[in-house]
């Protein structure tokens, strides 16, 4: 037990310093095939927001971060990736789901959870933050109404703190 | 303790290949671990009016399982294993599934657009209608492929996959060895994208069968594209798949094909949608004999709305493999602020319709039955209506913001759902030999969803559903109320009143009491109550899940 204690701690010490997405094949709204790991937001915080078209906290959230974004944007320079895991039966249909919603976001489909099962999400809704450095600063895997304030928060430290160590404009990659 | 062990030594065997082995390219590089845990158990509460004669009440009275999933990627190396336990598997879930193990765990590498992986993994070519390997825990779906896959990808936007082994069931492989290679090329189109693709998928088990000549080798192939320009886009997949007698299709030699279309026009605010199918002997599985979800090489995708308010879903459609032709229209329309529907706030109105139905079928040659095993099976043409009704489904839902602090959805169904076909699993031969035998309900539903926050942030939200059936269930009401107390705490009261079911016996209260609780990444929810017997679907795929009364608790937690 205390091994398995000790490997954890070191992988989570690990874990504090990786960058960016992972590799994996994820396709864009077009079905173009492209590899999460070149999606990036030039050394200012991104939010990778794995949703589905069935789930209804998922909209909830995106929803209620959609009233802030354009200013978020703005002031911390914040790009938001709502990746879709929706499957073959619902993934066509999330092209007409975002125009209803008139999202603003980044959409990204990974039909067959590759990215979901790389970044070790279980369920949707699962959001996490990245810095400008490209590490994970934050993440939450639920959503109840009111809990958009932490993210905002989360992310308007993201992009004081990225101010601070990277050049505005310099790519993570 | 042995379960123990069996997860550090696994753990530690990831960690060591990924922090030790270093291998070329990821020297120097941080490496990253994620981990996921899941526990669901379920006590059982004897119910005599639930269960009169205790026939779905197990023995054990307790069940459970869980599972702890490890990936660890370092630079373009990653490695990952599951452990999994179903000491018993709680009701509705495979019963196959009893057992422990480490039945999933891989090496993948990736270099310059060269990726292998060696031992377990998922795969899908195209839209998963000639090969699709995937996990729907929820449902205790799991086909993973154990063996090898190598892809390629070049800057000029060809990617090339090829995939090699067996199918996971359950805790062992199936029979069948699965080969298969796809190509995917991205054209150079500046005004828009234009992606075209095609599979080769062929599985290989053998056979010696006294009386049928049965193919030892079955091949199948695909071709799609996909199209968008502007507000357009346009996407299309066809399947050939050779003969293949099997189980599912009751030993017949016609070959398999599958087309699925979809046509959309998309704008900020409103989009229209439009999507053809027409599936024909499409089972394709790595065991010719095997039956329920195990071993298949595909995924035939249904094309209908997912409902997912409770009481539409007790009548889902789930995709006829054997066979199948139908479509379906999406429209949605953003009312913006300030328009005449929209209001001060904005109106969102989404329809949706969908129909299937059988094939057409006729006779492969005078005084043969259709079907009949050892032969072609039938005839169909494609321009034809089919004799039997699957599915019918047209729904409106409304989504309207009022303020800052409230919304609320209100949404109408109209059903036809043949419940002898999608319910009971009887064959298209037995209901045409027998015309006006099969049960086509006629389904109305009414869902009504509001949410408000109150001044002190806490949020309440209610749902109030009620629909009416002509047999089957018959008529029920349904209420929620979910009050999130904090960002940790949430509080759930459902109650389910099945007030017109034909047997007056079973027209009984299906109460259930929820509380939910978060830290951090962590999640628990307890269940107390009655759970009705029904079909429970994830994402398209559905099981059956008998009545249960008693106290559920699931655990979860990642990082």
């Amino acid at each position: 037990m205390r091994i398995f204690v000790t490997a954890m701690a070191l992988s989570l010490a690990t874990s504090a310093f990786a960058q960016g997405l992972p590799h994996a094949q994820i396709q864009t709204l077009e079905y173009k095939t492209i590899d999460a790991a070149s999606v990036n937001n030039d050394g200012k915080p991104m939010v990778v927001s794995f949703w589905a078209t069935w789930c209804k906290p998922c909209i909830s959230e995106l929803n209620a971060l959609s009233d802030y974004y354009e200013d978020l944007q703005k002031t911390t320079g914040v790009k938001l990736v709502a990746v879709s895991i929706d499957d073959a039966r619902t993934s066509a249909k999330v092209g007409p789901f975002v125009a209803g919603q008139e999202w603003e976001y980044t959409v990204l489909l990974d039909p067959n959870s590759v990215l979901r099962r790389a970044m070790g999400v279980n369920n949707v809704p699962h959001t996490f933050l990245l810095n400008g450095k490209g590490e994970i600063v934050y993440q939450a895997n639920k959503y109840v109404p009111g809990e958009e304030k932490h993210l905002i928060e989360a992310i308007r430290a993201a992009a004081v703190g990225s101010s601070e160590t990277t050049p505005a404009g310099t790519p993570n990659h | 303790m042995n379960r123990f062990a069996a997860i550090v030594t696994a753990a530690l065997a990831v960690l060591s290949f990924g922090l030790l082995a270093q291998p070329v390219g990821t020297v120097g590089q941080p490496g990253e671990l994620h981990a996921i845990f899941q526990f669901d158990g379920q006590a059982y509460v004897r119910d005599s009016i639930l269960d009169p004669t205790g026939q779905y009440y197990p023995e054990d009275k307790f069940r459970g399982q869980g599972f702890a999933t490890f990936t660890y990627t370092q630079g373009g190396l990653r490695a990952g294993m599951r452990y999994e336990n179903y000491q018993n598997p709680i009701l509705g879930y495979p019963q196959g599934f009893k057992g422990q193990g480490i039945p999933y765990r891989f090496v993948q590498f990736e270099q310059d657009g060269f990726d292998i992986t060696v031992g377990n993994f998922y795969e899908q070519f195209g839209s998963g209608m000639i090969l699709r390997a995937y996990e729907e825990r929820g449902l205790g779906l799991d086909n993973a492929l154990d063996g090898v896959r190598i892809a390629t990808r070049w800057k000029n936007g060809l990617q090339i996959k090829g995939v090699l082994g067996k199918q996971r069931r359950y805790f062992s492989l199936g029979e069948g060895i699965v080969r298969g290679l796809d190509a995917e090329y991205n054209l150079p189109w500046k005004a828009g994208a234009a992606v075209l693709g095609g599979s080769f998928v062929s599985k290989y088990q053998p056979a010696n069968d006294p009386e049928l000549n049965l193919p030892a080798n079955v091949a199948a192939g695909a071709l799609r594209f996909n199209l968008a320009k502007g507000k357009w886009s346009l996407n299309s997949e066809y399947v050939y798949k050779a003969n293949d007698p099997s189980f599912d299709n009751a030993y017949i030699y016609r070959p398999g094909q599958a087309l699925r279309s979809t046509l959309t026009y998309r704008t900020k605010g409103f989009s229209v949608q439009a999507s053809a199918k027409r599936i024909d002997n499409m089972s394709f599985r790595s065991d010719r004999s095997a039956q329920q979800f195990d071993v298949f090489v595909n995924f035939l995708p249904p094309t209908s709305k997912l409902h997912t308010y409770a009481l539409p879903a007790l009548f889902p459609y789930a995709t006829q493999i054997n066979g199948e032709q139908g479509g379906e229209i999406d429209v949605v329309k953003a009312f913006s602020k300030g328009s005449w529907l929209g209001g001060k706030t904005g109106l969102t109105v989404a329809l949706n319709a969908s129909w299937a139905e059988s094939l057409q079928k006729s006779p492969v040659a005078t005084g043969v039955p259709i079907g009949a095993i050892g032969t072609d099976g039938y005839r169909s043409n494609w321009l034809e209506r089919g004799e039997i009704p699957y599915f019918r489904d047209v729904n409106v839902e409304f989504r309207k913001k009022f303020s800052k602090k409230s919304k609320g959805m209100l949404t109408l169904y109209d059903l036809r759902y043949n419940k002898t076909v999608l319910n009971d699993g009887v064959a298209d031969a037995v209901l045409l030999a027998n015309p006006g035998q099969d049960s086509l309900l006629t389904v109305r539903a009414a869902v009504a969803e509001f949410q408000h926050t109150l001044p002190n942030g806490q949020t309440l939200r209610y749902e109030a559903q009620w629909n009416t059936a002509n047999g089957f269930r018959g008529d029920a009401v349904m209420g929620l109320v979910e009050w999130t107390v904090s960002d940790r705490w949430t509080v759930a009261v459902q109650e389910i009143y099945n007030y017109g079911h034909p047997s007056v016996g079973r027209r009984i209260h299906y109460p259930i009491l929820s509380l939910i609780h978060f830290s951090g990444n962590t999640r628990i929810q307890i269940n107390y109550g009655r759970q009705q017997q029904g079909i429970f679907c994830v994402g398209g795929i559905c099981r059956v899940v008998p009545p249960s009364n008693g106290l559920a608790v699931s655990f979860t937690t990642s990082f």
